[in-house]
């Protein structure tokens, strides 16, 4: 069994009980900033794997904001509050949609397919504006979530919560690294590095751009629908340009090398975001600006060039694109 | 040889420098949390927006009032009953928070569990306000709203508040009185029209008043209701409709630079010779523009506030130690950051403890005189405030070369706040019943 799971898999199982044992042992301040990154973290994780392809998607909040409000329209209009029937509600949605709108994406790339995103995003994010039967710009409430037919309270429901949401968070992170290794995966790379060439060996870029577009909208929403219950509210700021932004910012941030450094670059954002304002409430945005350039300007390659970068650059200078699952 | 040895000295001495500076900045952050384990201090939390759009109309003036008043609090040099130091004899220790985050839950429990306040005053936003309601009430942690407009926190959200309290009124008010104060100087409300931003305050406001003229002229129609986006800027096409559908009463909820950008398009174009025009927030732009707003437009505060509020010893020192401060004269928000803030004050006092169960006791049902006159938290088991409002119209005084405001009318807080247990919209629909008006 163990002899199909590659190291970051591993990585990934063995850190999953000391994901879950954290929430016992961390200050409930810090739990609840590692609760939230995991969310949004997922979307982290759903722009990576398009900038595999060498696509940078503007408008991934998007599906981060499709999955929030497909849990909580269900919530809100059906009364629904089990934890499975509103992910699986968003995952639905995300689906449909993005299957939909793959056909138009997956045929530009570079600053068309960026801005084509973006678009879309914001078409939404006007309709949602607008309707006032949803709150508009306030949003609306999501209700405390049951888990079939258990209702917890207080701190029990919040435990669970958690910890359900690192079992979701750590099972998506595991099948993006598969398909990672998998065909597509590797025909991504090669649609970035040349495209021509991927037609003539005889796959399809097209298609797989879909497959890709498809798998990122699902596990953006998965990010959505796990972001959105901690927090019991979702507005239409989830698919503004600056939240899609700031993933792009956490995707650059941390790196493209490995599945699992959108995860960690999301949530020390968040930390470095939370003392930036303690230390300076009125320009902390200057020290995340900072810590952008600087990471920009020696670590090209994110932040998890840190940790995985160096065995690789050691082995062969030449080869500087990202092994896939590395 | 000798080089390279003395470089590989510096070099270690730089190494434990630097670790000895990471000591020194970690025992000065143990220090300055236990420095609150001192008896003679509170720590506040303070959460206005510090950047983004609504910072330069509402959250930097919130967070000047509070800067001004927690140190003339913690002086004791406000006047009136307000002149002892400290609330509760305790020093307000503030630590601000920006309101423009993704993570306003977790940004709040870090406040609330990592910083330790004892109350956090703070959120301007009304989608702020929704999702940090139920949060204060899960932390069971003393939240004061000070601005948010939306009626649904204590009607739909949290209607049982215990730790969650609003000392400013909400938006009904405001565009209850507008109507009331139309229909009062005589205006003739037969067609009106509004242009408010498509997002949560435009709609309801507009919808607030459109009701309440439904209910006060029953042969009135709308003309037009126009929703450009927010921060639009740009007004060409909408005052072209307004002007060409021809409505007695213009109505606006525009705040900002997108109200005076409205102004001064619109009065290039005549609509406010053609058409009576209500600016709910009005007030901000009477010093910015003087003369380039139109005499005759009806001018609101959200509130008492402003130019709007009572003569009285501690307005004229407040307008004036703002003044002194920052240049400028307070506007509304800032008037309701230090409303808050003297409520709280105000329990603290009378409970003679700055800790949140004998805030909460003391605050719950509080009747105290703001810069802006009497806050009572009449409403919502006594954890919402109302307050008198007052309209007034617009005139550019030539000679003395400042705005002022005439036929200013007051409306009773009673007159223009729904009572307790009725939601806005129900108690505007069913003809204001319970209202008591002079």
């Amino acid at each position: 069994m163990t002899k199909h799971l590659d190291r970051t898999e591993l990585g990934l199982l063995i850190a999953l009980p000391f994901l879950i044992l954290v929430a016992f042992i961390l200050p409930k301040w810090i739990v609840n900033y590692v609760h939230v990154s995991m969310g949004t973290g997922l979307v982290a994780l759903g722009v990576m794997i398009q900038m595999r392809a060498g696509l940078v998607s503007f408008g991934q909040g998007l599906y981060f904001c499709v999955g929030g409000y497909a849990a909580g329209l269900m919530a809100k209009f059906l009364g629904v509050t089990d934890f499975f029937v509103l992910l699986a509600s968003g995952i639905v949605a995300a689906l449909i949609l993005s299957s939909l709108l793959g056909f138009l994406l997956r045929r530009y790339r570079e600053i068309f397919y960026a801005m084509l995103t973006l678009a879309v995003s914001m078409i939404l994010f006007g309709l949602l504006s607008s309707t006032e039967e949803l709150g508009s710009t306030d949003g609306f409430n999501l209700p405390t979530p049951s888990y079939l037919g258990w209702h917890p309270e207080g701190e029990t429901s919040r435990l669970t919560l958690y910890t359900l949401t690192c079992c979701v968070a750590i099972g998506c992170a595991i099948v993006l690294n598969r398909f990672l290794k998998g065909p597509t995966g590797y025909v991504n790379e090669a649609i970035r590095e040349n495209e021509l060439r991927v037609e003539y060996l005889g796959t399809s870029a097209r298609q797989a751009v879909h497959i890709t577009y498809v798998l990122a909208a699902t596990v953006s929403a998965i990010g959505g629908v796990l972001w959105a219950l901690p927090l019991g509210h979702v507005d239409p700021e989830m698919t503004n340009w600056t939240t899609s932004g700031q993933f792009v910012f956490v995707s650059i941030l941390s790196g493209t090398g490995n599945i699992v450094a959108p995860m960690i670059g999301t949530f020390i954002l968040e930390i470095v975001r939370v003392y930036a304002v303690e230390i300076s409430p009125n320009t902390w945005q200057m020290i995340l600006g900072t810590m952008m350039l600087l990471t920009i300007i020696f670590l090209p390659k994110g932040l998890w060039s840190l940790f995985g970068g160096k065995k690789k650059s050691g082995k062969s200078a030449g080869a500087d694109a990202p092994t896939a699952g590395e | 040889m000798t080089k390279s040895r003395l470089g590989a000295t510096m070099g270690s001495l730089l190494k434990t420098s630097t670790s000895l500076m990471a000591a020194a900045t970690l025992s000065v952050m143990a220090l300055s949390d236990t420095a609150s384990a001192q008896d003679q201090s509170v720590k506040v939390g303070f959460v206005t927006f510090l950047s983004g759009g609504a910072a330069g109309p509402f959250g930097v003036p919130a967070r000047n009032a509070a800067e001004l008043m927690i140190q003339s609090i913690n002086a004791g040099t406000v006047p009136g009953p307000y002149n002892t130091p400290g609330i509760g004899g305790a020093m307000i220790e503030p630590i601000f928070v920006d309101e423009n985050s993704k993570q306003k839950n977790a940004d709040y429990l870090k406040l609330v569990e990592k910083d330790g306040v004892e109350m956090v005053i703070g959120y301007i936003s009304s989608g702020s306000c929704k999702a940090i309601a139920p949060e204060a009430e899960k932390a069971q942690k003393l939240t004061i709203l000070f601005d948010c407009g939306t009626s649904q926190i204590f009607e739909e959200i949290v209607t049982d508040p215990k730790y969650t309290f609003r000392t400013g009124g909400h938006a009904t008010m405001d565009n209850v009185a507008a109507a009331r104060y139309l229909k009062q100087q005589g205006v003739n409300l037969d067609s009106i029209a509004g242009i408010n931003q498509n997002y949560a305050w435009g709609q309801d406001s507009w919808r607030d008043f459109s009701e309440t003229v439904a209910q006060l002229n029953s042969d009135a129609s709308v003309a037009t209701e126009q929703f450009p986006k927010i921060y639009a800027g740009q007004y060409g096409s909408e005052i072209s409709v307004l002007l060409t559908s021809k409505p007695d009463v213009v109505h606006s909820s525009f705040w900002g630079s997108d109200m005076e950008a409205f102004i001064i398009q619109g009065s290039a174009r005549g609509i406010f010779e053609r058409s009576n025009v209500v600016l709910v927030t009005g007030e901000t732009a009477m010093q910015r523009l003087g003369p380039q707003l139109p005499d005759g437009t009806v001018i609101g505060a959200r509130g008492p506030h402003g130019a709007l509020a009572p003569d009285s010893e501690l307005n004229d020192w407040f307008r004036k130690a703002y003044f002194d401060r920052f240049g400028t004269f307070p506007t509304y928000p800032s008037y309701k950051m230090a409303q808050a803030l003297l409520g709280v004050k105000t329990a603290a006092d009378k409970a003679g403890s700055a800790e949140q169960d004998a805030v909460i006791g003391a605050l719950q049902g509080l009747e105290w005189e703001g810069p802006s006159g009497t806050v009572s938290m009449a409403l919502a088991n006594g954890h919402q405030a109302i307050q008198d409002t007052a309209y007034g119209t617009y005139k550019y005084d030539k000679d003395a070369g400042k705005p002022v405001l005439v036929d200013v009318v007051r409306f009773n807080a009673e007159c223009v706040n729904p009572p307790a247990g009725v939601t806005s919209i129900e108690w505007i629909q069913g003809g204001f019943e319970g209202a008591k008006c002079e």
